[in-house]
């Protein structure tokens, strides 16, 4: 690899520029998502050191999480944390040799996108229902 | 193959193991820690689940999980994307400082989550 940095050739394949089909659009989301969960882990242990603390502790972090605008960013994590955890699944179907081909990639991503929108859907009702 | 992939010496092959291997464990997790949340949960059971041997265990090896996973996957993401290509002549001393901060941050996970569950 270090060979090729001082590399002068131009690069040609500017993404911007190019219509990318879905399989792409799926990789990025999944790279995307995996960085917010790294921002995200530090929510989630703050929470769970609150919780775990005492119990007056616990109530004062599940009133906190009550709040309309905690439960948006609960809904946010679960939802992205979903989509994360939906396109592992699919890598590792296509690990196991299913849906390698470029077909098969357009209708994973397909599956992995509707799946993820039923879920944040179903992680809306069911945060906002909770308590 | 079969002796590349478990040697101590880190290989692309041995991050792919790594990486779902890791990524199993905190599908199980999290899973876990959803249905427990989205059932009644009291400060009782929520402490009592996590009084428990095996719940112990079960979260450090999902916090090193989350370590080594996140760490090969952002490790990815900045070497993709924190170039000289994209940034300029500066691009390795971002990309160094990003991965400091990221390893660092991920040490730090793990050492609070085995603070918070045996505090």
């Amino acid at each position: 690899m270090r060979s090729t940095s001082k590399d002068t050739r131009p690069v040609n394949l500017d993404i911007g520029t190019i219509s990318l089909p879905v399989t792409a659009y799926a990789s990025i989301t999944h790279r995307v998502t995996g960085v917010v969960m790294f921002f995200a882990s530090f929510l989630m242990l703050w929470a769970l050191d609150m919780s775990l603390a005492s119990e007056a502790s616990f109530n004062n972090v599940a009133a906190i999480l009550g709040s309309p605008l905690a439960r948006f960013i609960s809904w946010g994590i679960a939802s992205v944390l979903t989509y994360h955890a939906l396109a592992g699944i699919k890598h590792l179907i296509m690990d196991a040799g299913v849906g390698e081909t470029m077909r098969g990639g357009v209708i994973g991503a397909r599956i992995v996108f509707t799946l993820a929108i039923g879920a944040a859907a179903i992680w809306g009702v069911l945060i906002w229902r909770l308590q | 193959m079969a002796t590349s992939i478990i040697s101590l010496r880190r290989t692309g092959l041995s991050d792919w193991l790594i990486q779902r291997a890791s990524a199993l464990v905190l599908l199980t997790y999290f899973i876990l820690i959803a249905c427990q949340l989205l059932g009644s949960v009291d400060y009782i059971s929520w402490r009592g689940l996590f009084d428990q041997t095996w719940m112990k265990i079960f979260t450090l090896l999902a916090a090193l999980s989350l370590a080594a996973h996140a760490w090969i996957g952002l490790w990815s993401v900045t070497t993709d994307y924190l170039t000289e290509r994209l940034l300029g002549p500066k691009g390795k001393s971002i990309r160094l400082l990003c991965q400091i901060g990221t390893s660092s941050a991920l040490i730090g996970y793990v050492i609070w989550i085995i603070v918070i569950v045996w505090r």
